[in-house]
């Protein structure tokens, strides 16, 4: 494959995807409520196409066994199978479905990888809110932690954790809940930090209202817009690591089906200029990339107000 | 002055701000005339596009300005039309700037000197060594301590006023024939104030530069400017010399202006049985392990008005903090009607916290920017006085009306929704809701334009004589301390200077630096400084 | 001057203090186990005394603290234990591939660092350009991939039929320095990629922020050019956030580099690593982590180290 055939290719897959995101967003203005639209008119075409892609993973997964042609496990040819009409994308390694294990891999890899960054998310924020509010002590205890802990890289202490108590999908689920929990507690703590100098603050504590209130009526509120976005950012991350480790054949075991773990599987082919173990690594991509142009537009907006 | 004198013409000057993708006009259509060696004074309040037009001279419009029409001419150059190269060359060399906040101006990882010899070398107007000297010379010029050393300091190894005469030898460097001072002074205390200002004028005077002179201050730029030129809302009201201006006046916006300095409230007499409402007694207090207070008292009676004056750094703020119990003191105590408050405000009952509200310098960040103004001023009204649905509902709309505005129209807005005059009534308001006996006021109206700080402080006067409210009034400008004050606190470096009742303190004789400060204060007329300097000299001798 | 010297100092110990907290960690995870961890190797099925037997081989008889004080006197002297899975000693499978990775960090830095650099100053002065966009969309773009997406893309264009560069990166013998760069260029072009983006982002962002500070302002006001005001006037105040952007991404390259060594079977610590987390080989994933976090700890010391050298209030007090 030539060079310039490669920059054809991907200009017009540019210019699809940009023609899709406008088209969805004209179509998300026209249906929503007239706040939302409005909000809706300031995003680049980037961020729509991210949304677009978003919702698209989000209906593959809930509805993967309606839209799969097969199951996710079960063996239905011959291996490595090349794309034909039953088989739109081929057979894996044991002779399954490729497409129909892309569309369950969905469901697998995005669903652990969400509930990954909810539970990391719950307890690195509401301890991050509260070293921020309380300070004193309590501040000093969780902050010294979380910096001893951050003081080895992610992906290596993930490694060493699951050597212990050994690879299974709850482990790996709870490691990096663990690790990742770190850093959400250094944002939140951070944004929280910067909201309790205001004078605001100082208002309500003089006031006498109370630890709840105070975290919930006058810092949460202002510190949502961040948080939403260290969402988004938290998850591509985990996402990415789970993938890392199901493509070190560490994380989601088999025969689950897993976009890193595919990877991994068929990875041979691609020496022979078969591009079939590239679509879920690209489905990964695809994914990590929507999420970020989506944060990086509401960032925009917020950074906007402020001035 | 003939035409031939002539060094800047700035003929329909139009500018557009940007903000949320529409653009709007900040500057309407302003001229303005500028001869050799003269200072002309740009006046006016926020938002009247003083700086805009200041920079605009230099052929320069900040990231998110345009200049979208008029004519730009500097000394045969049409600025709008050379090319930015061309203005580039011209800045630095012929028209120099210098900014607000000298601290924040000066870069802060070179040397003064550097800075300073930065422009006549790239501009090659001179060697290293040459500006080097050159820079020595003006620095003694002027008046800066060690002026063969002090270049090789770091801007943050001088302080504020130093750095602000460095700056304006910075912008002298090149013996530029325009210099744009914009608002130099206002970021200073008075005293230093008084320094910058001679030895600005004294260095134009010597080099025969023409200037224009930004501030909002009427009376600094009374003592700089040969003409005045103010400003509103991007348009110009009225031009007249200096002596003219300042006596005549015939535009009422510029009386209005003028007026809001007489305005002054009798001081009250003392009501009760003699108990003070807040007793402030031998307060130490210190950040860390440093005393920034020593040895605190004063009394705060009811229905009468206490101003803490202070320049920054004395202590006026620490003590409202000590008050509040948000900084327990090292030693001493708070009474309140007599009794000793909890040192922490923690261990102080609800009851107590209700009775001592506070209002704040920067309404911006007092309010939560995420609460409507219902709950905003609804809250310590459900919390300290357990109303609810309509009965809380009829409070916050009376507290809406008592501070001024309309509760249908602003009962349901977002601090964002509103002018920041109006933010510091939401303010007041919270602290009314509470039903308290005294109000800490820090600096509330130093945020805000002359016209509407007068607002907020009639509002204030009023509310007191209604609800018989005892104030400490924490300021650092005297203006406001004459217009509403029954007794004055002077504090310097943590210490209570002098304290009396207003009369008192405006009537000689004083402390040396209760003198020193009110002999600061700049006054309207144009003579002031250049009488104040020679009296000075003459006790010096 | 001397202010600055005891800040350096404090910050040296409190590095030598957390690395020695890290190495607790990595030796105690060990203990964190619920049941016994030699019956947890050996399988249900081990007989008591071969369990006993791996016991006692361990150590795990002894109370913890005078296992811990062995091990670390150990390790400094450079002895990492035996490998549980093939009884080599854990010091001989580290050395060589040490060098390994070290090198492939190296190339990877070598390109990455000034290339990020001069594009983020670039895309700084030509801010809100369309070079800058550009280069905007694909950092965000290639932070999102993951790195044996990279590492195949980049197989498959430049390794497979028109094979420029061998996928497979493993090397029995020594190398020579240019056939090394050779075999080891896809790799390590895949770390540049990986971390560019994000470096070459982070420099701009610490610049533009800066671009609104009045002293940039009082530069352009007194007649400097755009390239003089963003090197000599931003990129000083600059160089604290740039440092740490740079650190945390020469970080990331430790992380990255398990998965790259990977793809291209290139025989470093993270294919090591790998191979021991699967057979559960504690010794040499004690050690190797033990080398990664030290890297990773002493990498953000310099770091901190620099930027704090860097910062004109603190080197020349008041």
């Amino acid at each position: 494959m030539g060079f310039f055939t490669g920059l054809f290719w991907l200009a017009v897959a540019i210019i699809a995807a940009m023609a899709a995101g406008w088209v969805f967003r004209q179509a998300a203005i026209a249906v929503s409520p007239k706040g939302v639209a409005k909000e809706l008119r300031t995003a680049p075409l980037t961020a729509s196409f991210g949304m677009l892609m978003i919702i698209l993973y989000i209906l593959a997964a809930f509805f993967a066994p309606v839209i799969a042609p097969f199951s996710e496990t079960e063996i239905v040819g011959r291996e490595y199978q090349a794309w034909d009409n039953v088989h739109l994308l081929g057979t894996d390694n044991l002779g399954r479905d490729m497409m129909s294990r892309l569309i369950y891999a969905a469901r697998n890899t995005v669903g652990i990888a969400f509930i990954t960054t909810a539970l990391a998310f719950l307890l690195g924020s509401v301890l991050g809110l509260l070293a921020a509010v309380v300070g004193g002590w309590v501040d000093q205890l969780l902050s010294r932690a979380v910096d001893v802990l951050m003081a080895i890289p992610a992906l290596i202490f993930a490694l060493l954790l699951l050597t212990i108590i050994g690879t299974s999908v709850i482990n790996m689920i709870l490691v990096i809940a663990l690790i990742d929990s770190t850093r959400v507690f250094r944002l939140a703590r951070a944004v929280a930090m910067n909201i309790v100098v205001m004078d605001y603050v100082e208002a309500a504590r003089l006031r006498g209202e109370s630890l709840w209130r105070l975290i919930t009526r006058e810092i949460l509120p202002n510190a949502m817009a961040p948080l939403v976005a260290e969402f988004g950012l938290r998850f591509c991350f985990v996402f990415l690591t789970i993938s890392a480790l199901s493509f070190l054949g560490l994380g989601i075991q088999p025969p689950t089906a897993d976009w890193g773990s595919m990877v991994k599987d068929n990875a041979t082919l691609i020496s022979f200029g078969d591009i079939t173990p590239l679509l879920p690594a690209g489905a990964i991509a695809l994914l990590t990339v929507s999420v970020n142009f989506v944060v990086d537009w509401q960032l925009h907006r917020a950074s906007g107000l402020k001035e | 002055m003939s035409d031939k004198d002539i060094l800047l013409t700035v003929k329909g000057l139009r500018i557009e701000g940007r903000s949320d993708d529409t653009w709007s006009e900040i500057v309407k259509g302003v001229d303005l005339t500028l001869h050799k060696g003269e200072v002309l004074g740009l006046i006016g309040e926020s938002g009247a596009g003083k700086s805009t037009i200041g920079l605009a001279a230099m052929g320069f419009a900040r990231d998110g300005c345009r200049i979208s029409g008029g004519e730009i001419n500097f000394d045969g150059i049409d600025l709008r039309a050379a090319s930015e190269s061309e203005r580039r060359d011209l800045r630095g060399k012929r028209i120099a700037y210098v900014a607000q906040s000298a601290a924040a101006s000066f870069n802060p990882a070179h040397k003064l000197i550097d800075q300073y010899s930065e422009a006549p070398i790239q501009h090659g107007v001179m060697g290293r060594g040459e500006a080097e000297s050159d820079a020595k010379d003006l620095y003694a010029r002027m008046q800066l301590p060690e002026p063969n050393d002090i270049g090789f300091r770091y801007p943050h190894q001088v302080s504020g006023g130093q750095l602000q005469r460095a700056m304006t030898a910075m912008a002298m460097a090149c013996r530029p024939d325009l210099i744009i001072f914009d608002e130099p002074t206002t970021a200073l205390d008075v005293t230093t104030q008084i320094e910058v200002l001679s030895a600005i004028r004294d260095i134009v005077e010597q080099f025969d530069t023409a200037a224009i002179y930004i501030t909002h201050d009427l009376a600094v730029v009374a003592q700089m400017a040969d003409r005045i030129k103010v400003l509103l809302k991007g348009e110009e009201v009225e031009e007249a010399d200096t002596r003219t201006m300042l006596s005549n006046p015939t535009e009422d916006y510029t009386k209005s202006l003028w007026a809001v300095r007489s305005y002054a409230r009798p001081e009250q007499p003392p009501v009760g049985d003699g108990t003070p409402v807040v007793s402030v007694r031998n307060v130490t207090a210190a950040y860390g392990i440093t005393d920034v207070l020593h040895d605190v008292s004063f009394d705060i009676h009811p229905r009468r008005t206490v101003a803490v004056v202070g320049e920054s750094g004395s202590g006026k703020s620490t003590t409202a903090r000590v008050i509040t119990g948000l900084l327990p003191p090292r030693r001493g105590e708070t009474l309140f009607n007599g009794e000793a408050l909890p040192i922490d405000y923690k261990k102080r009952t609800r009851e107590q916290l209700r009775q001592a509200q506070m209002i704040y310098q920067m309404a911006d960040t007092a309010l939560n920017p995420k609460l409507k103004i219902r709950e905003l001023i609804g809250r310590p009204a459900q919390m300290y006085l357990g109303l609810n649905g309509k009965a809380l509902e009829d409070r916050t709309r009376d507290l809406l009306s008592l501070i001024e505005l309309e509760p249908d129209n602003y009962i349901d807005r977002l601090p964002s929704e509103l002018s920041g005059g109006q933010k510091q009534r939401i303010g007041i308001a919270r602290a009314l809701a509470a039903e308290p006996q005294f109000i800490i006021c820090d600096e509330v109206t130093s945020a805000l334009d002359q016209l509407v700080a007068e607002g907020i402080l009639k509002l204030l006067d009023k509310l007191q004589s209604e609800f018989s409210l005892a104030y400490m009034f924490i300021t650092h400008d005297l203006a406001t301390v004459k217009s509403i004050a029954d007794e004055v606190v002077v504090m310097k470096e943590g210490v209570v200077v002098e304290q009396g009742t207003k009369s008192e303190m405006f009537q000689p004789p004083h402390d040396p630096y209760t003198e020193l400060l009110l002999s600061s204060v700049p006054e309207m007329d144009p003579d002031w400084l250049t009488t104040l300097l020679k009296e000075r000299t003459a006790t010096a001798t | 001057m001397s202010h600055i010297w005891s800040m350096v100092f404090q910050r040296l110990a409190l590095g030598f203090l957390t690395l020695f907290i890290v190495s607790l960690i990595i030796f105690g995870a060990t203990e964190l186990l619920p049941g016994d961890f030699a019956q947890e190797i050996l399988g249900q099925s081990a007989t008591p005394e071969t369990v006993a037997a791996l016991r006692e081989k361990l150590g795990l008889d002894q109370p913890m603290y005078i296992r811990y004080f062995g091990w670390l006197s150990d390790i400094l002297r450079g002895d990492f234990g035996e490998s549980l899975a093939n009884g080599q000693p854990v010091a001989d499978l580290i050395g060589r591939r040490l060098g390994n990775t070290l090198s492939l960090a190296l190339y990877a830095a070598a390109i990455a660092v000034p290339l990020s650099l001069g594009l983020g100053i670039l895309a700084a002065l030509f801010r809100n350009s369309f070079f800058d966009r550009f280069a905007n969309a694909s950092a965000l773009t290639s932070i999102s991939f993951p790195e044996f997406f990279v590492a195949y893309i980049l197989i498959f264009l430049l390794a497979g039929r028109e094979g420029l560069f061998p996928s497979i990166s493993s090397f029995r013998t020594d190398p020579s320095f240019t056939e090394y760069l050779h075999r080891a260029f896809l790799p390590a072009l895949t770390l540049t990629l990986v971390v560019t983006a994000h470096m070459m982002r982070m420099t701009r962002a610490a610049i533009i922020n800066l671009l609104a500070s009045p002293y940039i302002e009082m530069a352009r006001l007194k007649g400097m050019k755009p390239m003089r005001v963003i090197v000599k006037h931003a990129l000083p105040n600059a160089l604290a956030p740039i440092i740490n952007v740079v650190a945390l991404n020469l970080a990331y390259l430790i992380t990255g580099v398990v998965v790259v060594e990977v793809v291209f079977v290139y025989p470093g610590l993270g294919q090591l690593m790998v191979d021991s987390v699967a057979a559960r080989d504690m010794p040499v994933v004690q050690g190797v982590a033990l080398i990664f976090a030290a890297a990773y700890v002493l990498l953000n010391l310099t770091a901190d180290v620099l930027a704090t050298l860097s910062n004109p209030r603190l080197v020349h007090g008041r």
